[in-house]
């Protein structure tokens, strides 16, 4: 029994992202009820040392025989630095999971490296060059400096994640309500990832018990511009799936942009002005579009477009 | 590839099973069952245990299988862990995936 | 013969002599007796008209003796002490140490305190079994054929019915009470285990022959109020420990922080909330396992959010409840029984927190129990079927291990019965085609929330069209079990041997279905 995977798309909605250990039978086989847009399953820092072989068996036959639906599969590999990442992906490859995030992502090198790991393995099992997506993590200072590079270092590459617990370790800082201690990578890296055209996640928020600072932590996310975050528990994904929506106001005038756009395009007209005498041009339709998709997903979209 | 010694994985925690694998010269497959949902589910379980040790080609063992509710895709990620312990490969070599392993 | 959840029921189960010579038939439907009329069977009472000072025997075996009890007789006991229960055992060990055999147990409900039980059933001491609950050794022993006749198998409010209605006479009846004076008004509160509430043992007090009250803890005359008055009571002895108070009272029942009985406690909060019934005024009762406890929480703000509160819960209370209480949310509290120290604690000071008798609560065959003004109940299950039929006895193995409580009480009751459980379990899938035994009957059971879905009996018409206005999904319950059988497999059939070791009774006295000799898997 094998169950077929469409290819992944690269540029799909990814608010939620949630870790899962792979080694944990109970937790994979149905990862994807609590409605994440992607799930994590994760070969690093949750699989003991002497468990890594142990854990790539399991994945392996999560990967080929249960249905995750819609929900994106993406696999947390071992670092570079360990002798773990290069069977870690000949199994992800081999499985067929989405795409594969890069631990403690350092340079466009790591990225490459990969990037060539995972061609090969392609080769090798059959698989469409180019279907296995990349993203990486930045999990140190030197990481976060070299986000330009690392956002543009491959066609697979679809965002980069912050990764708080080290970054904050190399940083000497803690955990700080308000976030001052992260603003710049958040900032720094934000920039990298949009001016590559890749998106950007958030680190994830480890105080399960308090949800006012989770909130908090989330609208900042929304308001700097982040596409998702990662999460550790599926309580989670709710809040940020509500907190991302947007409001009816928003999805009101995206509609009518989207709708203007689409009758003048038909008329080959490309700039022109909305009833409120904003002007439109090409330039706000994939926003525009954005909020149409993120509407729908959140289940708060009731038109037809 | 050959079993050499006594391979283990899995564990004794819900949905999981604990597969012992221990070579022998001769006397085919012996295997031991324990399982939570034995009455709905021995038979399957000891179907895939089999298969999977078809495949990787292991005629002569003694097999205990310990089973808190695995579903099939765990028992075949613990026979096949549980065979490579035995066999003492490195746990980072190159893996027969969607061969043997599938 | 197939009853009306299509179970073939038989003839040797529809033989099995009841005491008052009514015949067993099968599970016609709900509220098939409504309408009927009982005549209730009395006991035979010793007249006390000369005062005596005290009704205290020295030990447990004086007042068996005293009692008269012989070979063939019935003996009675409760559940308020649950896993806790010295009791049965004490009690037990005195009648076989004196010989007395061919004894039936008619408890309340039986646990796994009671292993030593499992030994005088292989010995042919014990012959008979009527309770709500059976597990560990003696489900063991009973599902293996050991025990002489089939097991009865009753709801609380079944069992009231047939104590009642006569289908079992008690002889002697033996009431564990936290406090009780010397002429046996014992009360729940007060002693060195307080169980909160009596109210499973009342029934008994009132229609056993004989009445003794064991208690650990002797207060002056007269303790009152009392939940069992000293006016049925013919005997009071005093022991050392009548239980162990930590598993009497278990520590206070814990929120769980599983996420998927979060989520689907918070999905079953949403449908209760989308129902016609779900307004200011309404009445609730939910259960203490994870999902159903945890409903309790996502109820508030839903209540909070529409302006209404709950005039009353009932039910097997914990603290969850009685919390919502204090907040305002909640008029009244009634109990039959309490699972934690927080709901015993409340029971202690809370005035508008209330103790009720087992016929009040859930009795089918009285003139209007609690559970038939019920709004909503939310229930566990270990299976649930494509006919929404539950399973809350035996496990996957086919071996008794559970009870069915006020389950099927509630669940005829209510006007919305809620089972919440998650799609599978380990390897087993709890949407089945067919439950291995049928305990609450289909046709009383209205939305099966899961972690994969909601699915709502087709009978339910407005439960349907309340739900679609709401925009709360649903799916046909056949789409979840499709779902469950492709995660984990189809199982196998169980094997039985012929020998019927179990009769399920439906709470109005019929044969919703029987538990027969597992067979032993071959490897």
């Amino acid at each position: 029994m094998s169950i077929p995977r469409p290819k992944p798309e690269r540029f799909r909605l990814r608010r939620t992202m949630m870790f899962m250990n792979a080694q944990k039978p109970g937790l994979i086989k149905d990862a994807y009820i609590y409605g994440a847009d992607s799930i994590m399953l994760d070969l690093e820092d949750a699989v003991a040392e002497n468990q890594k072989d142990s854990a790539r068996f399991s994945l392996y036959h999560a990967l080929k025989e249960i249905d995750y639906g819609n929900t994106e599969v993406i696999v947390r590999i071992n670092g570079l630095d360990t002798p773990h990442w290069k069977e870690d992906i000949r199994v992800c490859v081999a499985g067929g999971c989405d795409g594969i995030r890069i631990a403690k992502t350092e340079s466009a090198h790591d990225v490459q490296v990969v990037d060539a790991a995972v061609t090969e393995a392609e080769k090798e099992f059959g698989v469409e060059v180019g279907r296995t997506l990349l993203m990486a993590a930045l999990e140190s200072p030197k990481g976060v400096l070299n986000a330009v590079e690392i956002c543009q270092a491959s066609p697979r590459l679809f965002g980069v994640a912050l990764s708080g617990g080290d970054y904050r370790k190399c940083m000497q800082v803690k955990v700080i309500p308000g976030g001052i201690e992260m603003l710049f990578a958040r900032g720094f890296m934000l920039n990298a990832a949009r001016a590559a055209g890749i998106q950007c996640f958030d680190t994830v928020f480890t105080n399960l018990n308090d949800d006012e600072g989770f909130r908090a932590e989330v609208k900042q996310n929304v308001e700097m511009g982040f596409d998702g975050k990662s999460l550790i528990n599926p309580k989670q994904i709710q809040i940020v799936h509500e907190m991302l929506a947007p409001t009816q106001k928003e999805i009101a005038e995206a509609e009518k942009i989207v709708r203007a756009f689409r009758e003048h395009a038909s008329e080959g007209v490309g700039v022109f002005t909305l009833d409120n005498g904003k002007m439109i041009d090409i330039a706000f339709v994939p926003g525009a579009e954005r909020v149409i998709k993120l509407a729908k997903a959140s289940g708060i979209y009731e038109g037809d477009l | 590839m050959e079993l050499k010694a006594v391979g283990t994985a899995g564990t004794l925690e819900s949905s999981d099973v604990m597969i012992t694998l221990e070579p022998r010269d001769s006397g085919g497959i012996d295997l031991t069952l324990e399982s939570s949902v034995l009455n709905q589910y021995g038979r399957q379980i000891k179907a895939e245990v089999l298969a999977s040790l078809e495949r990787l080609g292991v005629k002569n063992a003694k097999v205990i299988v310990n089973d808190h509710g695995a579903l099939d895709c765990t028992i075949k990620a613990r026979v096949e862990c549980a065979f490579y312990r035995g066999c003492g490969c490195d746990m980072d070599g190159r893996f027969d995936w969607g061969g043997v392993i599938r | 013969m197939k009853n009306a959840v299509g179970r073939e029921i038989p003839k040797e189960a529809l033989a099995v002599e009841l005491k008052n010579g009514r015949k067993y038939e099968p599970y016609h439907g709900k509220g098939y007796r409504d309408g009927k009329y009982i005549k209730k069977a009395g006991p035979t009472s010793r007249i006390y008209q000369k005062p005596q000072e005290s009704k205290l025997l020295p030990s447990i075996r004086d007042a068996i003796i005293a009692t008269g009890l012989k070979d063939g007789m019935t003996v009675s006991f409760h559940h308020h002490f649950r896993d806790g229960d010295y009791i049965v055992n004490m009690v037990m060990k005195e009648i076989v140490d004196l010989g007395i055999k061919d004894i039936t147990i008619a408890a309340s409900s039986l646990g796994s305190a009671h292993d030593p039980i499992a030994d005088y059933i292989e010995q042919g001491i014990v012959t008979g079994i009527q309770t709500s609950g059976i597990r560990g050794r003696m489900g063991d022993v009973v599902s293996h054929g050991k025990l002489k006749t089939p097991a009865i198998l009753r709801s609380h409010g079944g069992r009231v019915r047939a104590i009642e209605e006569g289908d079992v006479h008690i002889d002697v009846a033996f009431i564990g009470a936290p406090t009780s004076d010397e002429y046996g008004n014992a009360r729940a509160v007060g002693g060195k285990s307080d169980c909160g509430v009596l109210g499973y043992p009342v029934v008994d007090s009132e229609y056993a022959d004989k009445v003794v009250v064991i208690t650990d803890t002797l207060v002056p005359y007269p303790n009152f109020p009392p939940s069992i008055h000293g006016i049925n009571v013919d005997y009071v002895v005093k022991v050392d420990e009548i239980g162990n108070p930590k598993k009497i009272a278990s520590a206070a029942a814990r929120m769980t922080q599983n996420p998927r009985d979060l989520m689907m406690a918070e999905n079953t909060a949403k449908v209760m909330a989308a129902t016609p019934w779900f307004k200011d005024g309404f009445s609730f009762q939910t259960g203490a396992g994870g999902p159903s406890l945890a409903v309790n929480r996502f109820l508030e703000p839903l209540m909070d959010e529409k302006g209404i509160k709950m005039a009353w819960a009932i039910g097997g209370i914990t603290g969850p409840i009685c919390e919502l209480q204090r907040k305002g949310k909640v008029g009244k509290i009634i109990d039959v029984q309490d699972f934690d120290v927080a709901a015993i604690e409340d029971i202690r000071t809370n005035p508008n927190h209330f103790e009720m008798t087992a016929s009040e609560y859930a009795n089918p065959a009285n003139k209007g129990a609690f559970v038939n003004k019920l709004d909503f109940v939310v229930l566990a299950a270990l299976e649930v079927d494509i006919d929404f039929n539950v399973n809350v006895i035996t496990g996957s193995d086919g071996v008794l291990r559970g009870a069915p409580g006020g389950h099927p009480d509630t669940a005829e009751g209510a006007k919305c019965c809620v089972i919440v459980t998650p799609l599978t379990r380990g390897r087993m899938a709890t949407i089945c085609e067919h439950v291995v035994t049928v305990t609450t009957p289909g046709d009383c059971v209205d939305v099966v929330v899961t972690d994969y879905g909601t699915a709502v009996n087709p009978a339910r018409k407005d439960i349907i069209e309340a739900l679609d206005k709401a925009g709360i999904k649903h799916v046909p319950i056949k789409e979840l079990q499709e779902k469950a059988y492709s995660l984990v497999g189809k199982p196998d059939d169980l094997q039985w041997k012929d020998k019927v070791v179990a009769i399920l009774e439906a709470r109005d006295g019929t044969i919703l279905d029987v538990v027969r000799e597992i067979k032993p898997y071959e490897n």
